[in-house]
C-alpha cells in the first residue's frame, strides 16, 4: 500500500508543504489537506470547471490533476485574487454585475477570467464566451457573467 | 479512486522499466483527463501511475525539416500557442482547440487522445490524414505504427504490456498541401463529435489538380476510420464541385455508424458527407495560401 507523499510546492506566492496520497487530486489536497476551501468540486470530471485553479500559467481543473503532480509548481488559486487592499477588479465588477447567485461557480470563473484578462483585457464578448466555456453556471444564464468580464477588463485597462 | 503509487521517472528507459515491471498493472499519465477519471470512475485500473511529463522525449515538440516530432505528452495548447508549428499544420490546430474546455486543453495531449482510443477523439483524424506515425518504445525497442492503424477497438489499442507511446511523428508539409478537421456538434463548445472528418489534399502548382487526398473518420465506427477509397478518388482529379461531392458520398460509405444518444446511424451518413466536402474546400483553400 503507499504511503503519503510529501509534495512542495508554491501556493499564492507562498511555500506550502502538505501530505498526500498519490490518488488523492490537487483539489482535494488543496480542500481537505491543506484546509483551502475556495476552489469548489462541482462535477468532479473536469466538466464544470468550478475547481480550476492556475497551475504552471495555465488553467487547469485540479479535479483532473493529481496533489502530488503539484511538486514544484505554482498554484494559483481563487484565495490568492483579493489582496490586502481589497477586492480584484475582477471580482469588484462580479458584484457589482451580479454575475453570481449560488456561488460554487464563481472562484472557478474568476480564476478562469483573470488568466484571459491578465493576458487580453480587451478580450471580445466571443472570446470571452469561448474561453469560459468550460465553467458551467447554473444561476446566471451566463449574461451577467459575460457582463462583469466586459466590465472587468474595462477597469484593468484603465489600471 | 483506490489507492495507487505515483512514479514519475525522469528517463524512458527508467519509464520503460517500470512499465515492464508491472505490466497491464501500470498506466501512463499524461494530461490526465481522460485516465483520471477512468481510474476514479471504476473504468479501468491500476496500481501505478506513471508520470511521463518529466521525461524529455515525450514532453518536447520538434519541428524541423523531418516535420514535427510531437511529444505524447505535450499538452492541446502548446500546439496552438507555437506559431511556426501552428502555421506549419492547421489541421491539427483545428482539433487541438476544440477537445474539452481551455483547461483540459492545458493539460490534455495529442499522444493522449490516441492512446485512449475513443472513436470520437477529435484530434486522431486529423493525425491520420497528416501522415502521422506512433512512435513506440517498449521491453524489446522501438517499433513505428502508421496512426490509422492505432486504434484497434473503443478504448483499445496496439500498445503491449510495457510499451510507451513516445511521440508522434508528422511529416514536414509538402508544398501546395492543406489539411482540415470540422467535427457537427448540437452546442458551440465541450461536447463530443456525433461525426468528425479530416481531409489533407496536395494539389499540383497550379492549385486546379489534386495530386493526391487523404481523409479520415471520426465518431462513425468502432476506431477512428481512414477512408481510402473516398480519398484515392480524387487523385489526379481536377479541383471540382463533382470530385468533391464524390468524396464525400464515398467516405459516407467508409462510415460504420451506430445509433446511441448522441446520433442515430442515418443522421451520422450524412454528416460524413456535408463534414467531407466542407474540410476537402477548407483544406484546398489551404492548401492554395487563401487561408
Amino acid at each position: 500500500m503507499p504511503g503519503l507523499v510529501h509534495v512542495t510546492t508554491t501556493i499564492n506566492g507562498n511555500q506550502t508543504d502538505f501530505l498526500c496520497e498519490p490518488r488523492q487530486s490537487l483539489l482535494e489536497c488543496l480542500r481537505d489537506v491543506v484546509g483551502m476551501t475556495g476552489s469548489k468540486e462541482g462535477c468532479n470530471d473536469g466538466n464544470c470547471g468550478a475547481c480550476t485553479v492556475n497551475l504552471d500559467g495555465r488553467i487547469v481543473c485540479s479535479c483532473l490533476v493529481l496533489g502530488v503532480e503539484a511538486q514544484g509548481g505554482q498554484v494559483n488559486t481563487i484565495e490568492g485574487v483579493a489582496t490586502a487592499e481589497g477586492l480584484h477588479p475582477i471580482q469588484q465588477a462580479f458584484l457589482e454585475n451580479a454575475a453570481l447567485q449560488c456561488g460554487i461557480c464563481t472562484p472557478g470563473f474568476i480564476v478562469a477570467v483573470k488568466a484571459l484578462l491578465d493576458e487580453e483585457p480587451d478580450a471580445d464578448e466571443a472570446r470571452i464566451r469561448h474561453w469560459l466555456a468550460g465553467n458551467l453556471c447554473r444561476c446566471t444564464g451566463y449574461d451577467k457573467i459575460v457582463r462583469a468580464v466586459l466590465d472587468a477588463g474595462e477597469r484593468m485597462r484603465a489600471g | 479512486m483506490r489507492a495507487i503509487d505515483y512514479q514519475a521517472p525522469t528517463s524512458l528507459s527508467e519509464a520503460v522499466s517500470i512499465m515492464a515491471t508491472h505490466g497491464d498493472r501500470a498506466r501512463p499519465l499524461a494530461g490526465g483527463t481522460d485516465v483520471l477519471v477512468q481510474l476514479r470512475g471504476g473504468r479501468r485500473e491500476a496500481d501505478v501511475v506513471v508520470d511521463t511529463k518529466k521525461i524529455p522525449e515525450l514532453n518536447g515538440m520538434k519541428l524541423d525539416n523531418n516535420g514535427l516530432q510531437l511529444g505524447a505528452a505535450v499538452p492541446c495548447f502548446q500546439i496552438y500557442q507555437d506559431s511556426a508549428v501552428a502555421a506549419a499544420y492547421p489541421g491539427l490546430v483545428d482539433a487541438a482547440g476544440l477537445i474539452g474546455s481551455i483547461q483540459i486543453q492545458g493539460r490534455a495531449s495529442i499522444g493522449g487522445n490516441l492512446c485512449n482510443a475513443a472513436p470520437s477523439g477529435d484530434s486522431i483524424p486529423p493525425v491520420i490524414t497528416l501522415g502521422g506515425e506512433a512512435h513506440i518504445n517498449g521491453p524489446n525497442g522501438w517499433r513505428t505504427v502508421a496512426a490509422e492503424d492505432f486504434c484497434t477497438g473503443p478504448g483499445r489499442n496496439v500498445l503491449e504490456n510495457g510499451e510507451l507511446l513516445v511521440a508522434i511523428q508528422l511529416p514536414a508539409p509538402v508544398a501546395h498541401s492543406g489539411t482540415a478537421y470540422l467535427r457537427f456538434i448540437p452546442r458551440n463548445e465541450m461536447d463530443i463529435a456525433v461525426a468528425g472528418v479530416s481531409s489533407s489534399v496536395v494539389l499540383d502548382a497550379s492549385g486546379q489538380t489534386i495530386q493526391s487526398a487523404r481523409i479520415a473518420l471520426a465518431s462513425v465506427g468502432p476506431t477512428p476510420i481512414l477512408a481510402t477509397a473516398a480519398g484515392d478518388s480524387l487523385a489526379g482529379k481536377a479541383v471540382s464541385d463533382d470530385a468533391i461531392a464524390e468524396a464525400g458520398r464515398l467516405a459516407s460509405e467508409a462510415a460504420t455508424p451506430i445509433t446511441d444518444m448522441r446520433g442515430t446511424i442515418r443522421q451520422r451518413h450524412h454528416l460524413v458527407d456535408v463534414l467531407t466536402r466542407r474540410t476537402l474546400n477548407i483544406a484546398i483553400r489551404r492548401a492554395r495560401g487563401e487561408e
